[in-house]
């Protein structure tokens, strides 16, 4: 007799552990405005989508308002970056008192084999380059994910 | 209100005066399979578009919405996807079961429509045997299966196969034993004489506890009929990656599913009928003011909210419950769901003697 | 073919049942493949081979800077990374003898156990679908998106953060980090109450795991498992309690054990790793340390000539990191201990006999990820 109250005893729980899953699904089930976590993604693009201020999606050479940029082509970054991501092609100009000085000539960045470490932007000794929050990057050319960073016609701030 | 019986006897009535007798009957014939065709075919349509759409809810995702409205057109962009794709069959298959297989296994569901009675007077066929005949021929399917997962030469194929097989074997019996308990009770296997057996209450309400344990042992065997989930072994993805049909494309493919769904499709139908009154709607004894308001609701809305029911019983389980070993499948039938039903059938036969249903 | 009775005529000789699982299969969770010889349902034999995913990590580094090599190591077990990174900093550190600031140590130990738990979330949805039910994997996968986010708010990155650096971590928290991460406990809490409503009471689930590849205490001593796996059979090997690293000696918190020795035992450390990852970071946060959050540290490092070991308890086990320095900018040698490598010889011993629903269940419970095993 024990044996079968312990045996029925036991359906009777496989039973009840069935319905309390069957009790969730159909929860969410009955509740989707509640529980559905599906970001509507290309809808809400310019709405109520979430990119975090630090998101790493690209690195930017900043330029402020007048076109200047404060990048003194010191391959430091290059060097940093363990993919060989980005290229500084520097030019030596003459300054007014004829004496030679490297500038930035191209900023080239290679963003389809940036791996988004942020090691150029923390071996930058300038702060010249950052980290933006971009992400729909897709081009339908490769040959477009190779980017020169700097502006044209844009040069180096000068230090106050 | 027009009746069914109304529309079929005119159809027959002006066949009959169109054609001669034997015209009038292959007319009939094909009129019948083409209507049934097209019906089933719309059910499998809103069962797919039904069945993404409770996953989705169940899982926290909206299921298809980009095509048409709430996604109502997925399912029709899918079937042409599907028709436009090569079948395509591997070299080393055995091509004349591997291209049979999948039809095999539809012809098999479609028979298994035959003598179901869908309203009052639309029944294609209806023999004295028709609950016989249905878990008759519904476990001919498993030849299909096996046929495609040992034509397809594949491994995974074969051993889905072998699972389907060991699977419909087995728990054909509880599905047949769980009916037989109703057809002891109203002592006929004519599917048109068990739903008028229950104008005065289903079976469900007035067969006490055996017929509740049956209807629940019906569910559990028919979702394991179907190979569906959590007794999908025959496909478990998870081990088989797709079981028995791993080598279907295109609509080879198509047809497995499609197949699936009628499957299910006849699986509630006999479910509502037998067990929750067939196109009968619901009274309760007594309440006469009720019954009346019941009355008005047509019976195909009964008919098909009653399937529906049964077929959002069997995908909620799907998407709730872990799928079972296969000896663990096994002994669910053997060691428990048989011995509990051939005890059931016992009671039942007992109660039917004493008159103790009402 | 080998073992068939010759003696026996031709139509009644049996042939072995070869099936190849994998590389490509639902199920192994990446490009491993694994041999099985099957007697009908019944597993007879089961032969891994690796190799698939092999992209030369440690040969790599031998090419990198140690700060560079830091972010390779990111790509092993993609799904501890953050981990990962700790060990190969902690090492680098060790050889500088650099001391880490206590906001950092804390910061680094908070972050760690929060990826802890998105490695179990996730191994918690994608175990259940391996056992055949679909919808956990989705509840795994919306609990693992709200760890991202903080993630991805506070580090710029959601799976391979590159936020440990030499000397501490890249950049301070965001000034909401702590009552962000409160509010992420308390659902994480609820979440876990879910999961335990629909899987772990679940009567099917309960039966595929109980008593299914079991790994007695002397053999998973014996083959090197390390990490839930290990513990579940008893074996105390919890890194942070015996070489404890980062601040790990100053906490309180248990090691998981258990001594079942079975799927269903490695089911339970998991869920009860998740509950004590959250009282860690419950303690941290109340008194997260004021001041600086990374060491001066030179641009380029140079290790001192000499051989270094380091090791961690990632999500799945003991990952040690073993560097030999000759004095120049980058590693002569840098060679890692995985756990999913060591853990990966379990899969033989603890299937054979088996069927194949359960290769599948003590599988995901041992919870290997392929490109930790490769490297
Ligand atoms: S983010 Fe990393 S990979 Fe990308 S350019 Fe900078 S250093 Fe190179
Ligand atoms: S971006 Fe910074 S590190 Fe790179 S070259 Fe310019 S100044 Fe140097």
């Amino acid at each position: 007799m024990k044996t079968v109250l312990r045996y029925l005893q036991e359906v009777a729980l496989a039973f009840r552990s069935l319905w309390s899953g069957l009790r969730l699904t159909l929860y969410f089930f009955t509740h989707p405005r509640k529980e559905i976590i599906t970001e509507q993604y290309p809808e809400n693009r310019t709405t109520s989508i979430n990119i975090p201020e630090r998101f790493a999606g690209e690195v930017v050479l900043t330029h402020d308002e007048n076109n200047e940029h404060k990048c003194t082509a010191c391959t430091l970054c290059e060097m940093a970056c363990p993919n060989g991501t980005i290229k500084i092609i520097s030019a030596q100009v003459e300054t007014e008192d004829g004496k030679k000085k490297k500038v930035l000539d191209k900023w080239v960045y290679n963003l389809g084999m940036c791996t988004f470490c942020a090691q150029c932007i923390d071996a930058c000794p300038q702060n010249a380059i950052t980290m933006k929050n971009s992400f729909e990057l897709s081009v339908y050319n490769r040959s477009d994910l190779i980017k020169t960073l700097n502006k044209p016609g844009s040069k180096l701030k000068e230090k106050s | 209100m027009i009746q069914f019986s109304d529309i079929t006897s005119w159809i027959h009535e002006t066949l009959s005066g169109l054609l001669s007798p034997g015209l009038t009957f292959l007319a009939e014939l094909v009129l019948a399979g083409v209507a049934v065709l097209a019906m089933v075919l719309v059910f499998v349509v809103i069962f797919v578009y039904m069945e993404r759409k409770v996953a989705g809810f169940m899982q926290l995702r909206y299921g298809p919405n980009r095509v048409g409205i709430w996604g109502s057109l997925q399912v029709i962009a899918d079937v042409f996807k599907l028709l436009l794709k090569e079948s395509f069959a591997p070299d080393s298959v055995d091509k004349l079961l591997f291209n049979l297989a999948p039809y095999l296994v539809l012809a098999v569901s479609f028979m298994a429509l035959a003598p179901i009675s869908w309203a009052p007077g639309l029944q294609m066929w209806d023999t004295n045997i028709g609950v016989l005949f249905i878990s008759a021929v519904s476990s001919i399917g498993v030849i299909g299966i096996l046929m495609a997962g040992w034509s397809s030469n594949n491994k995974y194929s074969l051993i889905g196969a072998m699972r389907s097989g060991a699977q419909i074997v087995s728990y054909e019996l509880s599905a047949g034993l769980s009916i037989l308990a109703v057809v002891a009770m109203c002592g006929s296997l004519s599917v048109h004489d068990i739903i008028q057996s229950q104008a005065d209450g289903w079976w469900i309400f007035k067969g006490h506890l055996p017929i509740i344990f049956s209807f629940v042992v019906y569910v559990i065997a028919s979702t394991a009929e179907c190979n569906r989930a959590p007794f999908d072994l025959a496909e478990a993805e998870s081990e088989l990656t797709a079981g028995y049909h791993t080598e279907y494309s295109g609509m080879g493919f198509g047809i497995f599913y499609l197949t699936e769904y009628i499957n299910m499709l006849v699986v509630a139908m006999v479910a509502s009928t037998v067990f929750l009154g067939g196109w009968l709607p619901f009274h309760i004894y007594g309440f006469e003011a009720f019954n009346h308001v019941m009355n008005f609701i047509p019976s195909w809305i009964w008919f098909f909210g009653k399937i529906f029911f049964i077929i959002f019983l069997i995908m909620w389980f799907r998407w709730t419950f872990p799928r079972l070993r296969i000896d663990q499948l096994l002994k669910l039938e053997w060691k428990y769901l048989l011995p509990l039903s051939i005890v059931n059938l016992v009671i039942v036969a007992f109660i039917t003697i004493m008159g103790w249903h009402f | 073919m080998e073992n068939q009775d010759i003696s026996l005529p031709l139509e009644e000789q049996t042939e072995e049942f070869v099936v190849n699982i994998g590389p490509q299969h639902p199920s192994t969770h990446g490009v491993l493949r694994l041999e099985a010889t099957l007697d009908g349902e019944t597993i007879k034999d089961i032969l891994p081979h690796l190799g698939y995913i092999h992209r030369g990590i440690e040969k790599m580094t031998e090419s990198l800077g140690y700060k560079q090599s830091i972010y390779l190591t990111s790509r092993m077990d993609y799904l501890s990374a953050h981990i990962n990174n700790q060990a190969c900093s902690l090492a680098v550190e060790k050889a500088l003898q650099v001391e880490v600031p206590e906001r950092a140590k804390a910061i680094r130990i908070i972050m760690a156990e929060l990826q802890r738990l998105t490695s179990h979330e996730l191994w918690w949805g994608s175990c259940a679908m391996d056992i055949g039910a679909v919808t956990p994997f989705f509840l795994g996968f919306r609990d693992r998106e709200r760890i991202l986010e903080i993630f991805e708010a506070n580090t710029g990155n959601r799976l391979t953060m590159n936020y440990i650096t030499p000397g501490g971590v890249m950049q301070d928290v965001l000034p909401s980090f702590v009552s962000d991460l409160k509010t992420l406990l308390v659902k994480v809490k609820g979440y876990l109450a879910e999961y335990d409503t629909l899987i772990t009471g679940n009567i099917i689930f309960q039966r595929r795991l109980q008593g299914v590849g079991v790994l007695p205490k002397e053999m998973a001593i014996s083959l090197g498992c390390t990490g839930p796996t290990a513990r579940a059979s008893g074996v105390s090997c919890d890194v942070r309690k015996y070489h404890p690293y980062d601040g790990y000696e100053k906490l309180e918190f248990k090691e998981i054990l258990n001594d079942g020795c079975d799927s269903w035992a490695r089911y339970l450390v998991r869920m009860e790793e998740m509950r004590e990852s959250i009282y860690i970071i419950e303690q941290l946060l109340d008194n997260l340390p004021e001041g600086e959050y990374r060491a001066k540290m030179k641009g380029v490092i140079k290790l001192p000539a000499g051989e270094y070991y380091q090791r961690v308890e990632t999500a799945r086990g003991e990952l040690g990191v073993y560097i030999v320095s000759d004095g120049t900018n980058k590693p002569y040698r840098m060679k890692f201990r995985t756990p999913c490598y060591s853990n990966l010889a379990a899969v033989k011993p603890i299937n054979v006999g088996a069927k194949i629903g359960d290769l599948m269940a003590s599988m995901a419970t041992i919870d290997l990820v392929i490109p930790d095993i490769d490297r």
